[in-house]
């Protein structure tokens, strides 16, 4: 194994490469931009082709329209640039058509844009959410195969650490398993054959073969999503068994709770932690599995609460819940704040087990 | 009874057949079904003027359609196309996507002016300057028919919609948008003409219109856009049979018809 060392941004870019991505388009903002450059400069010896989109907006439809071909595609962005992607990421959904969206987000102030979407109708964007580099390179390969596998569009909650920092990556492809082929992929051929090929969120069909049309094809869809929240909940329980406490974090933030949750081990408290991989599907059955001992379940994001509505939902005891993270922003508004660092995680921590008035829950 | 053969000679015992009813019953194969729209409406004739020219340029089995939001979005179930239907406004965005990953493919939008005007300026216009190999088929109708007759981008100024009930006047609601004269002034374009299907000398005309723009794809010379005045008697509340001559009268005196360029022809 050779370690090459690279930054977030072009480890990432290297693994879509991997999984054989070969459209990009994206508009410029920190810190996604890295991602962007990455693939400009990466994507065309690849044998694919990058655009810097005029608009995110532009950049989403882009890819769309690449995706709608059965090429594998990608864009990016992040916090008001997704929100911008919203309405395409709802059309992709429903069309079913799959691409693979990176939002290299600012902090954890994503997290309900990317379980909750901000777009129209009954879809849901699987987020895979790694806690480092090494696993978002595996992330972004399973994210585009996830992707095929589903006929959907995926995200990865990518954050400044995970794009800027550099480490020793080995970019190895994954061995994900066979995949049905595109058949429903446009390219022209079937133009005049009478068996043209549609990509329609109305799913009307043609006057000569009539598709579900609306009412069914959405009902095929929530059924769809229904299925994928079954089969592809993601997580990582670290000592929560017998554990009196047990912190819930995810991406980086989870991270850094794994090194205070270490220090306050050797220092015998009995504390273990949940880790959700894919914010959504939420690994609830998981989550309650693992607080059915716990006197205490803290959540730890570095947003006013956002995940936090998940773990009440799906938590053993909805009365063992706190809330030890908070809102925590960089001086330039793009990176994280103070409140990421293990002796101020450990501190709230402590404060959770000891003085829960003090924490908002 | 004597068996006569009658070559080269009229039929006189009934009326001729009127030349248009033998256009409709040659229909295009690549039209599925009836279309659903309005008596009088223009977009059907455009639909057909644009399968024709596919099946004479003998790109059909590589052809793919982006279509819009409109009414002609019902032609999705009639046309024998691979179509992406995508979002409003979104088309040129898309068509990009998918002609940059099928370079041998030929990519056509259809888009209403709400759709390429109003909602997707950005789009055409920044596709267009990318130069994008692309034809974008533009469906001129002044209003938004689909939702029953509002003002668009391209309203022309005194025209009445369910939106400027007085007529369109400039201080209250601005001016229209030459959308081909704006794309025409940008660098990237092959080909850019306005037609209208108002009367036959005008339906021939657009289809002459609609063939350059997909040979000047088909040549390389970046993005080609037909913009085609379309008649629309219920969004402009006329009778059907007076669509034709409102147009004339209306968007055409405000809309050059012709080409505006032909890089092939310099």
């Amino acid at each position: 194994m050779t370690l090459e060392l690279l930054s977030g941004s072009v480890a990432i870019t290297r693994a879509a490469l991997t999984a054989g991505c070969r459209f990009f388009a994206g508009y410029p903002m920190s810190p996604f931009t890295g991602l962007l450059e990455a693939m400009s400069r990466e994507i065309g010896p690849a044998g694919g082709t990058c655009i810097n989109a005029e608009s995110e907006i532009e950049g989403v439809n882009m890819t769309l329209g690449a995706a709608a071909a059965g090429v594998r595609a990608a864009t990016g962005s992040c916090g008001q640039g997704i929100a911008l992607m919203q309405e395409t990421i709802a059309e992709g959904a429903l069309n079913e058509t799959p691409f693979v969206v990176f939002n290299m987000a600012r902090n954890q102030q994503d997290y309900f844009q990317c379980t909750r979407g901000g777009g129209w109708g009954d879809y849901r964007t699987l987020t895979l959410a790694p806690k480092d580099i090494h696993e978002a390179v595996e992330h972004t390969q399973l994210l585009f195969h996830l992707s095929d596998l589903y006929r959907a569009p995926t995200i990865l909650y990518g954050d400044p650490l995970l794009a800027q920092t550099l480490v020793g990556v080995d970019v190895q492809p994954l061995d994900l398993g066979a995949l049905p082929a595109k058949d429903w992929a446009l390219d022209g051929s079937m133009s005049g054959t009478g068996k043209s090929r549609q990509i329609w969120t109305w799913a009307m069909g043609k006057a000569t073969d009539p598709g579900l049309g609306p009412d069914g094809h959405w009902r095929q869809i929530a059924e769809k999503f229904d299925r994928i929240g079954e089969l592809e909940q993601r997580h990582e329980a670290i000592d929560v068994e017998g554990a009196e406490t047990v912190v819930v974090a995810f991406g980086s933030a989870a991270k850094f709770a794994e090194h205070a949750i270490a220090d306050l081990q050797e220092e015998g408290h009995r504390i273990g932690l949940f880790r959700p991989i894919t914010l959504w599907p939420f690994p609830g059955a998981a989550l309650a599995e693992a607080t059915r001992t716990a006197r205490r379940v803290l959540v730890f994001e570095l947003n006013a609460g956002q995940m936090l509505d998940d773990v009440r939902q799906w938590v053993h005891d909805r009365d063992t819940v706190r809330f030890v993270g908070g809102v925590s922003i960089g001086e330039s508004g793009l990176d994280f704040g103070p409140m990421l660092d293990v002796p101020v995680i450990k501190q709230r921590i402590l404060a959770g087990i000891g003085e829960p008035e003090l924490m908002r829950s | 009874m004597t068996t006569r053969t009658h070559l080269d000679l009229v039929d006189t015992t009934r009326p001729p057949e009127a030349p248009s009813k033998q256009a409709a019953a040659a229909h295009p194969s690549l039209i599925l079904g009836e279309h659903s729209l309005c008596p009088g409406c223009g977009e059907p004739v455009a639909l057909r003027l644009l399968l024709e020219t596919l099946q004479e340029l003998d790109i059909v089995q590589r052809s793919i359609g982006v279509v819009g939001h409109g009414c002609y979005g019902s032609f999705v179930r009639i046309m024998d196309i691979d179509v992406l239907q995508c979002l409003h406004g979104r088309a040129p965005s898309c068509a990009t996507g998918l002609k940059r990953v099928l370079p041998d493919s030929v990519v056509f939008t259809m888009q209403g002016d709400g759709d390429m005007v109003n909602e997707g300026l950005q789009e055409i216009l920044h596709t267009a300057a990318r130069g994008e190999n692309v034809t974008c088929i533009l469906l001129n109708n002044g209003v938004f028919g689909d939702t029953g007759g509002q003002q668009t981008s391209t309203t022309v100024l005194g025209q009445r919609t369910k939106t400027s009930l007085e007529g369109r006047d400039a201080e209250t609601h601005g001016y229209p948008i030459p959308i081909s004269d704006l794309v025409a002034s940008l660098q990237g374009v092959g080909y850019v003409a306005r037609g209208a299907v108002s009367t036959p000398g005008g339906v021939a005309q657009t289809k002459r219109m609609i063939r350059r723009a997909f040979e000047s794809q088909l040549a390389g010379e970046g993005l080609s856009l037909v913009e085609i005045l379309t008649m629309c008697p219920t969004g402009w509340f006329v009778p059907a049979a007076e669509g034709p001559g409102y147009q004339s009268e209306s968007m055409e005196t405000v809309y050059g018809i012709g080409e505006l360029v032909s890089r092939g022809k310099e």
